[in-house]
């Protein structure tokens, strides 16, 4: 292990990206690739992903397909994951710069809480993201678009709060619910519909489940449950006592019910 | 030109040295103590806000005595070289050694070539996946490494405090007989250390992925 050391002047503060420019670790985004060449790698592209605020917090869910072109690439992608003990991101589009920014996103996290002695406070993660996805506009000039879902409990103002990006960095707080990806249209309504203020968590957690049954039910590049793997979306809360993801058995149970609802008509 | 008076290499190493050690006596001590579950450490300090022990990565703590600027400045080079190596590599190839023998290679260099040593000793604690793997590293001001098992006392009057401790420490202690133990050593006996003067941490087995934990005073009494 070197130990990086710098002068006053040039010290990268709290701010981890900063200290990867700084000992030369950035990778700096792709400059001369066309649209057309990009399609030819055929990355794969991780899809649909909602979140919508309770009376305690936020539910974030995501399924677990990633498609390149028409093909499955991955049945058991994680695109919602915890960023650290209040908040959690919900990643689509390309699902290689996706994955690093969430990487990358989680260290800073931890590198300034450690580096502070404090946590950021949410509204700040919020932004920190949004610079990071800002710093990916080269890329998704050229395809390879990644738009993260934000939410967290802010235990100042002691609530969940949800944050929607796009392509450019735009960081928009939304106040009840949010989708992103190919599927979002669909996953989108079906929170619309069913959603009214001071859900309980479980009421919540089963719109969230259904709209993405309903979103894996119209688009191809959503994955729906897939009972014969044991493979679920992933569904997590966060509410004051911190992120909670369900586990397959619970998830399990409430899509058995969604079946036999839809059997049943 | 002038010239620098001669002064012989032994007596400039003895002053430097010297200089470092009546530096870090003024500060007050703090022990480290192996427990059934990992680490705690215990370290007398009236401050609820300049911290003299925390944490560097998943299973790492960090400790230090002396000047505080100083050694917060070591702390904050370790958060990075351990945040770095984690992103490069794998979480898994952190290890407190490697990063003791760089905080050694950085004191011994500049003990011997900056116009003033470090005022401070530090310790860097890492607990194991089984008690087997706890480590603890007592590094001096001049680069000197020494390697602990089962307890560590660093800063002024350590030796006094260690000796506290190797009388009454033994294996498979639980952490509040731990922090009982770590207070013992560091008052002595006729002195009794009052729990908002006091700074505890653990590094536990059971905590999840971040070992680390800041006791609160709650949890202390």
């Amino acid at each position: 292990m070197t130990m990086p050391l710098f002068t006053t002047g040039d010290d990268p503060g709290s701010s981890f990206p900063e200290l990867l420019k700084r000992v030369g670790l950035h990778t700096a985004a792709p400059t001369a690739m066309s649209t057309d060449l990009m399609r030819e790698l055929s990355v794969p592209h991780a899809t649909t992903c909602v979140a919508l605020t309770y009376a305690d917090g936020v539910v974030m869910a995501g399924d677990r397909r990633a498609t390149s072109g028409n093909l499955i690439s991955h049945r058991t992608m994680e695109k919602v994951v915890q960023a650290d003990r209040h908040s959690g991101v919900a990643i689509a589009g390309a699902a290689g710069p996706a994955m690093e920014m969430i990487r990358l996103f989680q260290l800073q996290l931890e590198h300034y809480e450690k580096v502070e002695g404090s946590s950021i406070s949410l509204e700040g993660k919020a932004n920190q993201l949004s610079m990071m996805v800002r710093a990916n506009l080269q890329a998704a000039m050229m395809g390879m678009v990644v738009v993260p879902i934000f939410g967290g409990y802010d235990l100042r103002r002691e609530c969940g709060r949800l944050w929607d990006y796009d392509a450019t960095g735009g960081r928009y707080e939304e106040r009840d619910y949010v989708a992103t990806g190919s599927g979002s249209l669909q996953a989108g309504t079906v929170v619309k519909v069913g959603f009214h203020e001071d859900m309980t968590r479980d009421d919540a957690v089963n719109l969230a489940a259904r709209s993405l049954w309903e979103a894996a039910d119209a688009d191809s590049a959503t994955g729906g449950p897939d009972a014969l793997r044991g493979i679920y979306p992933v569904v997590a809360t966060i509410d004051a006592q911190g992120w909670q993801r369900l586990d397959d058995d619970d998830l399990a149970a409430r899509y058995e019910a969604i079946v036999a609802e839809v059997r049943s008509r | 030109m002038s010239m620098p008076f001669y002064v012989a290499p032994e007596q400039m190493m003895k002053d430097r040295a010297d200089f470092a050690r009546k530096g870090i006596a003024r500060g007050r001590a703090l022990v480290a103590v192996r427990y059934s579950d990992g680490i705690v450490i215990v370290a007398e300090n009236p401050s609820e806000t300049l911290r003299k022990v925390s944490e560097i990565y998943d299973r790492i703590a960090f400790a230090g005595v002396g000047k505080y600027n100083e050694f917060d400045q070591l702390r904050v080079a370790g958060v990075r070289a351990a945040d770095l190596k984690g992103y490069q590599y794998s979480r898994d190839d952190v290890d407190a050694r490697s990063l003791a023998n760089s905080y050694a290679q950085m004191l011994g260099t500049i003990f011997t070539h900056e116009m003033k040593p470090m005022e401070v000793e530090i310790l860097v604690a890492e607990v194991g996946l089984v008690a087997d793997g706890d480590q603890m590293f007592h590094i001096l001001y001049d680069g000197t490494v020494m390697d602990e098992r089962d307890y560590a006392a660093i800063g002024g009057d350590a030796e006094t405090v260690s000796t506290r401790l190797a009388e009454t420490w033994s294996d498979g202690l639980d952490r509040s007989d731990a922090i009982a133990l770590g207070m013992k050593a560091l008052g002595g006996p006729d002195r009794e250390i009052p729990l908002e003067e006091l700074e505890v941490a653990d590094l536990s087995r059971s905590n999840g992925r971040r070992c680390f934990h800041r006791l609160s005073a709650a949890e202390l009494s």
